[in-house]
């Protein structure tokens, strides 16, 4: 995307250039830029939470369309999302010390049996970036590591993660336990993978199927604007 | 002529021989194996047509293409067997052969049916941090996993892939010294320890013997 942009001085740029700069430089997985793209925002007065939506999160977004679109691939992505860590690094301690708004609590894992984490990661991470809390459960869960974990952290959505079509049935025996319980309708349960889609989703129980990191981030939104809107209500 | 890994991953292969009765419809990554079963069983009533191999990587594509694969020859054999497991497709390659009245190979995939489906089975959940190769995979591994993964571009996304892989089991399908070696440098290069393990043709050959 941007070959010609060796020549760039970052902090010469106005905001409105910086930001696009940074857009591009996401999209082209360039760590060193993209941290060096937040420290001058910061010292030009930027508030945390707006270089993280403005410069990062909408960046990401367009590398989430653009792989959604076959445009980009997972290496690409992965590039990215390493570009985008660099920058959370900067950020989130001041997020946390300013006191940026929280949009609610996720608890997400990848299912028992399955060892594959890129997906769960890129997810947790744009919820992150999106003023999501996240507990990262990692790989390989158990229904009690699930359960256990929903309760201690309160959380309001479960997001559960599989690569594996023999993997992926083990969502079901999450949901089904969360209902044997008499829980399943304290939480939001978002699943999602690459074996998966909508109609597996439905079949198990699941809120919603989300094919990628960013409609993962655009339906938990939904989800806690509906949540709210009925305590509201209620 | 034995037709080259380059063709059996990227185009395929067409029908070996017109004049026989029963087609075998199969992934290119089992060409040889199958090849070989036809020569040493002089099953002479067998033809074999395979998919591109590399579809291994693009599953939820398999049946769409099983699919028109069948479509283009089943006029033109008695029968039809699809020599897939289930690959990756979620089910959804079986409810097309049951759909379509044909049979195809049981199990999940090739690792299993190489190694014999109820010993894979057997040991299955205790190996699920191993990355397998076979001998067509090992040949492949640049096609397969280097190039699709980036890794040739971006060697330092390695362990955002594998970080969570221990071994790398290459299930042996002959005794190949050179394979052997492939396979090695493969495990090295992922940075996983490695084990070979010879299956031979395990239930390939048992899931092709009724059609004989």
């Amino acid at each position: 995307m941007s070959d010609q942009d060796d020549d760039i001085i970052l902090s010469e740029l106005s905001d409105e250039e910086l930001v696009l700069q940074m857009h591009d430089d996401l999209y082209d997985g360039l760590a060193e830029e993209i941290t060096e793209g937040v420290n001058i925002l910061l010292e030009r007065g930027w508030q945390p939470y707006n270089v993280l939506t403005e410069a990062l999160v909408a960046g990401m977004t367009i590398v989430g369309h653009d792989f959604r679109d076959g445009i980009l691939f997972v290496p690409e992505v992965l590039l990215a999302a390493n570009a985008m860590k660099a920058g959370m690094a900067i950020l989130k301690p001041l997020l946390i010390a300013t006191g940026a708004p929280r949009m609610g609590k996720m608890v997400i894992g990848t299912v028992k049996g399955d060892i594959h984490d890129i997906g769960k990661n890129l997810v947790s991470m744009m919820m992150e970036g999106a003023g999501f809390e996240v507990v990262d459960l990692g790989i390989n869960n158990a229904v009690e590591s699930y359960l256990e974990a929903l309760e201690a952290e309160e959380a309001d959505i479960l997001g559960m993660s599989a690569l594996l079509t023999t993997t992926m049935p083990y969502m079901k025996v999450v949901i089904d336990a969360l209902v044997e319980k008499g829980i399943r309708d304290d939480y939001t349960i978002l699943v999602g993978g690459a074996p998966l889609n909508e109609e597996f989703g439905k079949a198990i129980g699941a809120d919603s199927y989300c094919r990628d990191a960013a409609v993962a981030v655009e339906t938990a939104k939904e989800y806690m604007a509906r949540k709210h809107n009925q305590l509201a209500a209620g | 002529m034995k037709p080259s890994d380059e063709d059996l991953t990227h185009k395929g292969l067409l029908p070996t021989d017109t004049s026989a009765k029963v087609l075998i419809l199969a992934c290119g990554a089992l060409a040889n194996e199958i090849l070989a079963l036809i020569r040493l069983n002089g099953w002479d009533h067998m033809s074999l047509t395979c998919l591109p191999a590399i579809l291994h990587n693009t599953p939820e594509r398999i049946p769409d293409a099983v699919r028109a694969a069948y479509d283009k020859h089943h006029a033109d054999f008695d029968q039809i067997f699809v020599a897939y497991a289930d690959c990756g497709t979620g089910g959804q390659l079986a409810a097309l052969c049951d759909d379509l009245g044909i049979e195809m190979i049981r199990g999940p995939h090739c690792y299993s049916f190489f190694e014999g489906n109820d010993a894979f089975a057997a040991h299955a959940d205790g190996e699920i941090d191993v990355f397998y190769l076979t001998d067509f995979l090992a040949r492949g591994f640049e096609s397969f996993v280097i190039k699709p993964l980036g890794l040739d571009r971006h060697p330092e996304l390695r362990d955002m892939y594998f970080q969570h892989y221990t071994r790398l089991i290459y299930l042996a399908q002959t005794d190949n010294p050179d394979l052997d070696r492939m396979a090695q440098a493969a495990a090295e290069r992922l940075g996983l320890r490695y084990e070979r393990k010879f299956t031979g043709f395990g239930d390939l050959k048992t899931a092709l013997k009724p059609l004989a």
